[in-house]
């Protein structure tokens, strides 16, 4: 992981006091609402529905076990006992007081931990793979280059004051897990002909109002000029993105108002000033970084030790847990676990304290003292030997943790929705429930298979349902809260945008809506077929048929 | 404008900004005129000095032959939550190696400064209803920055592996 040093160190406590003074400022009345409202968002800091949101950066998805035990420190001293992982890998508190959350940001401070542009009209949070680093399917581990991005863009001066948010994302395996093709600037780590590593750029990716998938700028970025191309594609965008109307405002807009070639042009003309240099990497500067992410002290172990493959076939629920929640290691005898933050009636990606301090522990007891946020808004224990799962699967059921539902239907990615965010035209939270109760027959689920559905409250997307297999959005039809349905979308590697099958449903309905579509699948599925695969060969007409048929 | 800083300081000057076209001047007076006026003035007929203040959307081709000759050029902030005023004085620094006085007009404030400084602003004329005393402090908000940018034109990885 990566370790701050004294300039970083210096850097976030100097952040910390300017946002003290703005606050202090504010309450002051030496600023106002609106002159605050940027300088707290540039911090993270939104006030919803009933108090203040603070949004904590946890940089590419990766914590420690210290960090952790922080954030439960935090959760139990500042708020009600828990946080909420969010799609973008990072940490919300629903109920500080505005006033501590300097006090709050100081204590983040101790364990390199901040809250710097976790929202605002600037560049967010960079995101990649919660499994680099560690999974099998890996070709280049992007996460040294995360870490550049992550210091170009903190307090970048040019780049405060966007028109819009702005998203990064990294990816360095077979299959996209970033969600790169939806982002402002997704990044795929490769490598060219000649050997040489660089990276494929899209742009112009992002949901909200306007869903579009991005496009590729350019094919092949040597690392070298990482940085000074990023800053040409952003001060294209500063400049001549829109900043007249919010919802135009995002770089996918313009992206499509000049064409992607157009834009492409016109950031190569940029670049070519900005080219070599001073900002250009050097080989030396990339391995500095790099050094950081190397490979923890794996044991040599052989695969499938007994103490793993006796209980996998004594235990059926063990069994069902490691096909779901466990993923393969790169190292042999080792596998990542997946801590499903998806129990139902619990609010997906809520944890408790207790959740906290007792996966620090195991990621100290089993691993590295590391951890990882997955988008999917569940925590990660990269490296766990195959002969712990046994034991890591018990305490993680005793913590409520072992939910074996992972990447199945009841895995819902969801955002806040109207029980939090002043924004939302309808409630999620409870929608999402009802969803999981109605299946809540494991076999059936896991007969089911691998379903990606996504949850949003209203059109910004924040639970990023157009890229569902089956997506929610809450819609309002004169103050009533309704949910439209989509099907098709799915992220990785065929980002693809879904489409919505018809009206919308009342709240009472949308389960029943579900599981007439399961059936649906379930009849039509051939041999092997994932929903999606049958979503894509027999179209959205069966589909709209059985769910709006009158019932006899 | 009388609410500036400059040099680390609150200071004064005697350039008036000249916000419209049609506001009046004296031909001995130094003027910061908006660009289009700027460009018309005719030197022989004034003994005061001008300049241009640009809109976030300039565009500095029309500049450039003059660059070397002009004492100062603002930029102006419409509100500070428009950042395009920061890629110009980059662009002004770093591409067309523009040495003169810069200087930030508009909503101006204290938590714009430290990035204001690090584009290659010089001087700052601070928003009239707000103290510049007050707006000194910003300039001292960060001691260093990871990127290279005018102030600091070697990136901190390079400085780092340097030691
Ligand atoms: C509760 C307070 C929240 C508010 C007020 C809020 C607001 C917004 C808004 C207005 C947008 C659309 C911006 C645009 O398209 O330009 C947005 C996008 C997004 N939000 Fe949130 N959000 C909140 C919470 C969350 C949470 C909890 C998550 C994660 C679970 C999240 C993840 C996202 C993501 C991933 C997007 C990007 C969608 C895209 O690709 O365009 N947000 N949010
Ligand atoms: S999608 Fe809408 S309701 Fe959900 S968190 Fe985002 S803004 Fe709020």
């Amino acid at each position: 992981m990566y370790k701050y040093d004294e300039v970083d160190h210096r850097l976030v406590r100097e952040r910390v006091e300017q946002f003290r003074d703005q606050t202090r400022r504010y309450l002051a009345g030496e600023l106002s609402e609106d002159e605050f409202r940027p300088l707290r968002l540039m911090n993270g800091l939104y006030v919803q529905r009933h108090a203040p949101m603070l949004r904590v950066a946890i940089p590419y998805g990766h914590l420690s076990s210290t960090q952790l035990r922080k954030l439960s420190h935090i959760a139990r001293t500042y708020d009600r006992g828990y946080g909420h992982l969010t799609t973008r890998q990072n940490i919300q508190f629903n109920w500080p007081a505005l006033e501590r959350v300097p006090d709050i940001l100081a204590e983040l401070a101790e364990v390199e931990m901040h809250a710097i542009q976790t929202s605002g009209n600037c560049v967010r949070n960079t995101t990649t793979d919660a499994f680099a680093g560690v999974a099998a399917d890996e070709y280049l581990d992007g996460r040294a280059y995360c870490e550049i991005i992550r210091q170009w863009s903190t307090l970048h001066p040019e780049f405060a004051y966007l028109p819009r948010k702005f998203k990064i994302a990294v990816s360095g395996s077979a299959d996209d897990r970033a969600a790169t093709q939806v982002h402002d600037i997704g990044l795929h780590v490769v490598k060219n002909d000649a050997g040489e590593v660089g990276f494929k750029v899209i742009v112009g990716g992002g949901l909200g109002r306007t869903p579009l998938v991005g496009k590729t700028i350019r094919e092949f970025l040597p690392t070298r000029h990482l940085l000074t191309y990023l800053d040409a594609v952003l001060r294209v965008y500063n400049r001549f993105g829109r900043r007249d109307n919010k919802y135009k405002a995002r770089i996918k807009i313009l992206v499509q108002a000049m064409t992607p070639e157009a834009f492409a042009a016109k950031v190569e003309d940029e670049w070519a000033h900005l080219k070599d240099g001073p900002a250009t990497l050097r080989d030396e500067d990339v391995a500095h970084y790099a050094s950081f992410f190397t490979d923890p002290a794996y044991e040599q172990l052989a695969a499938n030790p007994e103490a793993f493959t006796v209980p996998l076939v004594s235990d059926a629920a063990f069994a069902k847990w490691v096909a779901r929640n466990t993923r393969s290691h790169k190292q042999t005898g080792y596998r990542s676990v997946v801590l499903s933050l998806k129990k139902t009636g619990v609010p997906p990606g809520d944890i408790t304290a207790e959740q906290m301090d007792a996966a620090a522990d195991w990621a100290d007891r089993f691993g590295f003292g590391e951890l990882r946020v997955a988008h999917e808004q569940n925590l990660i224990l990269p490296d766990v030997k195959e002969s712990d799962l046994y034991e890591v699967w018990q305490l993680a059921r005793q913590h409520g943790f072992a939910t074996p539902n992972v990447g199945l239907l009841t895995d819902i990615i969801c955002c806040p929705g109207g029980d939090f965010c002043s924004l939302a035209n309808a409630r999620s939270i409870p929608v999402a429930e009802a969803i999981q109760l109605k299946f809540d027959n494991l076999d059936y689920l896991f007969d089911l298979g691998d379903i990606d559905c996504n949850f949003s409250g209203c059109m910004n997307a924040c639970g990023h349902h157009h890229i569902g297999n089956i997506g929610i959005l809450g819609v309002d039809k004169n103050g009533e809260e309704w949910y439209q349905i989509t099907l098709g979308g799915s992220q990785g590697n065929h980002t693809a945008i879904g489409k919505v099958i018809g009206p919308s449903f009342a709240q009472a309905d949308v389960p029943l809506a579900f599981e007439k579509i399961m059936n649906l699948y379930v009849e039509q599925r051939l041999a092997g077929e994932r929903f999606i695969e049958t979503v894509r060969r027999i179209g959205l007409e069966p589909f709209k048929e059985r769910v709006y048929a009158k019932s006899h | 404008m009388q609410n500036l800083i400059k040099n680390d300081a609150v200071t004064e000057d005697a350039w008036r900004l000249i916000r419209s076209e049609d506001e009046s001047y004296d031909a001995a007076e130094d003027v910061i005129l908006p660009l289009a006026a700027w460009l018309a003035v005719d030197p022989a007929a004034r003994s005061g000095q001008a300049a241009p203040w640009l809109a976030p959307d300039a565009d500095l081709s029309l500049l450039r032959p003059v660059l070397a000759q002009l004492p100062l050029i603002a930029i102006d902030f419409p509100a500070f939550t428009d950042g395009r005023g920061y890629s110009l004085a980059r662009l002004l620094r770093e591409r067309y190696g523009y040495q003169g006085e810069l200087r930030a007009i508009g909503d101006v404030q204290r938590d714009q400064l430290a990035y204001l400084a690090r584009v290659g602003f010089t001087v700052f004329a601070i928003r009239d209803d707000r103290p510049a005393e007050a707006a000194l402090d910003g300039l001292r908000d960060f001691s260093d920055q990871y990127q290279a940018t005018v102030l600091q034109p070697e990136p901190l990885f390079k400085r780092r592996t340097q030691r």
